[in-house]
C-alpha cells in the first residue's frame, strides 16, 4: 500500500472545478450562485460561460438560499458556491430548508483548517461543519480531486431528492492554501 | 396640503384581483397577512421567517419561470434586511419580475418602531440606482392602475415604493406550515408530478 506523506502535493493536473461542473450539468442544475472565492474562479467561469446556466453573483451568501427556494418553487434547481466565511452569513435564512424542506446543495471552499495565512479566516473556518450542522445541513467532504465528479454527484442526490441540505466542504489542502505572492 | 396615505388592505386587494397566472411572493408579517386578506392562494408563498429573503425567492422563481409573471409583496423593513438584493436582480435583470414594497415606514409586528425609511431612506432611489428597469414612489390612489399594469404587463425589473398609512389591520393569516406552503405552490404550478421527479443516471 502506497502511504502518503505530508510532502506530497494536491493533485493540481485533475480539473475538478470541470468535474463539478459536469456533475452539476448532469444533475441539472440550472441556477448557480456565488460569492466569489478564488477556489471556486474557474467553476464560477465554466458557468458563466455555459448557456444552459445562469450565474447568479450575490451580494451576500444568504441571497443564494433564498434564491434557491425560488427556483425550486418554479421547478428548476440551484447550487450555492461560496467560501467558508460565507456559512455564518446563511444561518438565519437556512431556515428555508431545515422548516420547509426546501432542497439546497451548497459548494463550500474552505479556509482556516490547512495552511491558513490569515488569521481571520481561521475562527469561520473552524466553526463551518458545526455550523451547518446547527443549520440542519449535511455535510460531505471532498478531499480528493479525482472525487470531485462522484462527491459533487451524491450531494446532489441528497439535495433534490432527499430534500436535504447539503454542503460540500472542499478541502483548503485540495484547493491549495491561499498565499499573498500575485494578483490574479 | 399632503392627502390621506395609502391603505394597505386596499392597495394588495387591487393589485392581487383578477390576478391571472400571476405567481407571488409575500414577505413576513402584515404584507403576507395583506395579501392573505386579498385571498388565500396556492400561487402565493408567504414568509414566517427567513426575513430578508423575499426577493431573492422572487429572482429564482422569475429565473425558473421565463413565461410567468413574479410579484413580490414585501414591507420596508424586510425589503431593508435584502438590500443588497436588489443589486442582484438587477444585474440578472428578469423582465418578469417586479417588487411592490408596502412602505410603512415601522416595524409593524414589533412595536411600529420607525424604520429607515421614516428618517428618509429612498428605496426607489436606490433600485434605481442599482439599474431597475423602472422605480417609483407611489403615493395616490390614481397611480395604482399604473403599478398594476406594470406588474401584469411591463418589461421589469420593476420597482415600486407604496407608501402606506400606519394603522394596524386585523390579522389575516395564511398557513403557517412551510412543507405546506412549498408544496401546495409547487402543485399549483408544476403538478404532481414535481413530486416525483429525479435524474436517473
Amino acid at each position: 500500500m502506497r502511504r502518503k506523506t505530508s510532502e506530497e502535493a494536491p493533485d493540481a493536473s485533475l480539473d475538478w472545478p470541470a468535474a463539478i461542473h459536469r456533475a452539476l450539468k448532469s444533475q441539472r442544475v440550472r441556477q448557480i450562485s456565488y460569492v466569489p472565492d478564488a477556489g471556486h474562479k474557474r467553476l464560477i467561469e465554466l458557468c458563466h460561460a455555459d448557456r444552459s446556466m445562469a450565474a447568479v453573483p450575490l451580494t451576500t451568501e444568504e441571497e443564494g438560499i433564498g434564491l434557491a427556494a425560488g427556483a425550486w418553487l418554479g421547478g428548476e434547481r440551484a447550487a450555492l458556491l461560496m467560501q467558508s466565511s460565507g456559512v455564518g452569513n446563511c444561518i438565519n435564512a437556512l431556515t428555508l430548508s431545515s422548516n420547509c424542506g426546501f432542497p439546497l446543495l451548497m459548494l463550500v471552499t474552505m479556509r482556516g483548517e490547512w495552511g491558513e495565512f490569515n488569521p481571520w479566516q481561521i475562527p469561520m473556518g473552524q466553526a463551518t461543519p458545526e455550523v451547518l450542522r446547527l443549520g440542519g445541513a449535511h455535510a460531505l467532504r471532498l478531499e480528493q480531486a479525482e472525487s470531485a465528479f462522484d462527491t459533487v454527484s451524491a450531494a446532489a442526490k441528497v439535495a433534490f431528492e432527499g430534500y436535504g441540505a447539503v454542503a460540500v466542504l472542499i478541502a483548503q489542502r485540495m484547493i491549495g492554501a491561499k498565499a499573498f505572492k500575485e494578483k490574479r | 396640503m399632503s392627502e390621506a396615505k395609502l391603505g394597505r388592505r386596499s392597495v394588495v386587494r387591487a393589485l392581487l384581483e383578477r390576478r391571472g397566472e400571476l405567481l407571488v411572493v409575500a414577505g413576513l408579517g402584515s404584507s403576507a397577512w395583506d395579501c392573505t386578506a386579498a385571498g388565500d392562494h396556492p400561487l402565493t408563498f408567504p414568509l414566517w421567517g427567513a426575513m430578508g429573503s423575499a426577493c431573492m425567492i422572487g429572482l429564482g422563481l422569475a429565473l425558473a419561470q421565463p413565461r410567468r409573471r413574479v410579484l413580490v409583496v414585501t414591507g420596508d423593513g424586510e425589503m431593508l434586511m435584502g438590500l443588497g438584493s436588489l443589486a442582484t436582480i438587477a444585474v440578472q435583470c428578469p423582465g418578469n419580475l417586479a417588487i411592490v414594497v408596502l412602505d410603512n415606514e415601522r416595524y409593524g409586528e414589533t412595536g411600529m418602531q420607525k424604520t429607515h425609511t421614516a428618517y428618509g431612506t429612498d428605496l426607489a432611489a436606490i433600485a434605481t440606482a442599482c439599474g431597475f428597469a423602472k422605480a417609483e414612489i407611489v403615493r395616490s390612489a390614481s397611480q395604482i392602475a399604473g403599478v398594476r399594469a406594470g406588474i401584469h404587463r411591463a418589461k421589469g425589473p420593476r420597482f415600486y415604493q407604496v407608501k402606506v398609512a400606519s394603522d394596524a389591520d386585523p390579522l389575516v393569516l395564511p398557513p403557517r406550515d412551510g412543507a405546506y406552503l412549498k408544496h401546495r405552490f409547487r402543485d399549483a404550478l408544476l403538478g404532481r408530478s414535481s413530486a416525483t421527479d429525479s435524474v436517473t443516471d
